[in-house]
């Protein structure tokens, strides 16, 4: 329990940084907002999984990404490939030229279902493939990046190429994926309606819940030896490489890793919103996850979370009043960030907010004495 | 391939590859810029495309006013809009570097960010003043038409033109950074920064220089762009992936790798869009250049300097 407690929560620092996280996804948001507001909560949240996995192979790991975007659509894709087929069975398509097809099939004269569309009848499978394809994907680019030793930027150009090329492929076959519109009209999972309220408050919480767990698991991450050695090679590549550790392989984990957790957000953006389509693949999209990560700060997982939630409730706020201000803000926050506080929410929290809440901390335990409280609490434990 | 007969064929590489030069020449003007900037300063420049649209909307201007006040200079303006537009682009890069980028030299992936950042403020700019639809500059009419060598073949003049700007612009850059002595200082700054201040050579103001002359030929590229297609306030964003990947393809820092990475990459696009569809080419074509970068990570050609 004691390992659970530093390694899994980060200490005590990290265990107060998740419960506050906790409290606020679970609680406060569920109070305050309406259940279309908290929808709408839900899918920036599915956005911070893919912050949250650039914290690590950004923050931690200093590859920059441009192609986040891309694991988060594989992921989100995958889900819904089985949605769909699960909404076009015969009887309800049955109006098409082909019943049993997905209808942006029907519309584009394909008369059966592509081979690479009839394993996603399984749900078991669809849920590997929303893990398994985006960490396949990763494996293979960066092993042929890193073992090559391309990194840095040439390494963000390549993704960000990749997200161009995989939004342009699925934008063109229109037959396979649903083109520009993406994949929509999801209706149920084995009979259970991803529609209704109950059903949307349900996977709002698994949503947070994953999130959570998410967050632990780069902590425990961050916290062995691995985490040690993906900072010494952030810092000082060559050190590493010259004490006998294979540089490569890390950075090849820790993409495959970012990858999944993006996976994990976009098959979880499937199910709340209801959708999948390629403007969540390409270019824009992917850049806009780094500003989650950047404004959130780099390196901080809880932090990412809150960027992300910041920035999306900014978009959301001024895009509906003042659309052009919006763009103008978002270059500006980009600017700002990255020329005066590079390490972005948690950095100011740092720097700005951490003596005097260390210092209420100390005040309140004066008001409040806590040790008092312990033997006490102990005491009624001895009795039971 | 079939239903082509051999004269078809031929007729039809003709035309494609005529097409792919005009491509050609835009990228590679294109990605002269950014090859200065990211091959001699390793500075990311995502807001290359901006610029691009800079000399863009200074041809359009031009066009306009010349139109509406001087309609007998209509047949010259255009020659005045190209230097108008490496000016205007050029004073943009030099305020740019001057307030952005020279804090960040230490930091090649955050110069990546910020220049994004810019690259969103300077489209809305653009839109609020130009308004979101494209518009087109009246070009003189010694631009229009065509040239046809053969019944079968039609090269527009255009095109020709758009050429000839860009050899011409290549052969400046080479002359300007092999036979000057501007030249000198900013290859002398990039080999070692420290040595090059050590013998006096001011290196910031090298670097100044060197940014603002890349973004000038970006202005010049977007000069040429006008006269094969619309602009539009996020014109330039939609080139600026296929011309990092031409530096990146050709081999970052050298001229020649530049030209004939911009000139296969344009022409393997132009020839596969005929044959498969323009999604498809373009996908075929991207997807080329990175298995063959992830065979030779370096690029094509690339300058033999110790790291």
């Amino acid at each position: 329990m004691n390992a659970f407690y530093t390694k899994w929560m980060g200490g005590k620092k990290g265990a107060i940084e998740l419960a506050v996280l906790a409290v606020f996804i679970f609680v406060v948001m569920p109070l305050w907002l309406d259940i279309f507001r908290l929808n709408l909560v839900g899918k920036y949240l599915t956005y911070a999984f893919a912050a949250v996995g650039l914290v690590m192979v950004w923050g931690y790991g200093g590859i920059l990404s441009l192609g986040q975007g891309v694991f988060f659509g594989i992921g989100g894709y995958c889900m819904a490939m089985f949605l769909k087929l699960e909404a076009s069975d015969p009887v309800s398509t049955a109006h098409q030229t082909t019943p049993g097809i997905p209808d942006f099939m029907d519309w584009n004269q394909i008369t059966h279902l592509p081979l690479f569309w009839e394993p996603f009848h399984s749900l078991i499978f669809s849920l590997a493939a929303v893990i398994l394809v985006p960490v396949a994907l990763a494996y293979v680019i960066s092993t042929a990046m890193f073992k090559r030793r391309v990194g840095g930027v040439y390494f963000s150009i390549i993704t960000q190429a990749i997200a161009a090329i995989l939004t342009i492929l699925v934008v063109g076959q229109q037959g396979l994926t649903g083109g520009i519109n993406g994949i929509t009209d999801l209706k149920t999972i084995h009979g259970w309606n991803i529609n209704t309220d109950s059903a949307k408050y349900i996977l709002y919480f698994l949503n947070g819940v994953l999130l959570l767990a998410v967050i632990m698991l780069c902590r425990f991450l961050l916290s062995s030896k691995f985490g040690r050695l993906l900072l010494a090679m952030r810092d000082k590549e060559d050190r590493v490489r010259f004490s006998g550790y294979d540089v490569a392989n890390f950075k090849i984990f820790t993409f495959s890793v970012g990858a999944a957790i993006s996976a994990i957000g976009g098959a979880m953006f499937t199910l709340q919103v209801g959708f999948m389509s390629p403007s969540l693949i390409g270019i824009v999209p992917s850049i806009e996850m780094v500003i989650f990560a950047a404004i959130g700060g780099r390196i901080s997982l809880v932090g990412a979370v809150y960027g992300t939630l910041l920035v999306n409730y900014g978009k959301s706020a001024f895009s509906e009043s003042f659309p052009s201000l919006w763009l103008l803000l978002m270059g500006a926050l980009f600017i700002g960030v990255v020329m005066l506080f590079p390490n972005g929410l948690a950095g100011l929290y740092d720097v700005y907010f951490k003596k005097w809440v260390e210092q209420l901390a100390i005040r309140l335990k004066k008001v409040f004495p806590l040790e008092k409280l312990k033997p006490v609490k102990a005491e009624i434990n001895h009795e039971q | 391939m079939g239903g082509y007969s051999i004269s078809d064929l031929w007729s039809i590489l003709v035309m494609q590859g005529f097409s792919g030069l005009s491509l050609f020449s835009v990228l590679l003007l294109m990605a002269l810029g950014l090859a200065i900037i990211f091959g001699q300063m390793g500075v990311i420049n995502m807001a290359h495309g901006e610029f691009m649209t800079i000399g863009a909307y200074t041809i359009y201007m031009f066009s306009k006013v010349t139109e509406q006040y001087f309609p007998s200079l209509m047949p010259y303006y255009f020659v005045v809009a190209i230097f108008a537009a490496f000016g205007f682009a050029f004073a943009a890069g030099y305020l740019v570097e001057y307030l952005l980028i020279r804090h960040l030299y230490k930091r090649p992936l955050d110069t990546l960010l910020a220049t994004w950042g810019l690259s969103l403020i300077m489209q809305q700019i653009f839109r609020t003043v130009f308004g979101a639809r494209e518009v087109s500059a009246t070009l003189p009419d010694w631009l229009m038409g065509s040239w046809k060598p053969t019944p079968d073949i039609d090269i527009p003049l255009n095109g020709l033109f758009v050429m000839a700007i860009s050899i011409v612009v290549t052969a400046a850059v080479v002359l300007f950074l092999y036979r000057s002595s501007w030249g000198l200082k900013v290859r002398a700054t990039t080999q070692n920064r420290v040595m090059a201040g050590s013998v006096g050579i001011n290196t910031r103001k090298v670097d100044r220089v060197t940014f603002a002359v890349g973004c000038g030929i970006a202005g010049i590229a977007g000069a040429t762009f006008t006269t094969i297609a619309s602009t539009g306030p996020t014109s330039g964003s939609l080139y600026i992936v296929d011309t990092f990947l031409v530096v990146v393809f050709g081999g970052a820092g050298s001229v020649i790798g530049t030209v004939s990475s911009a000139f296969s990459i344009a022409q393997a696009q132009s020839i596969l869009t005929f044959f498969l569809t323009n999604a498809m080419g373009k996908v075929v074509t991207l997807l080329t250049i990175i298995i063959i970068l992830m065979m030779r990570p370096e690029g094509l050609f690339t300058s033999k300097v110790r790291k």
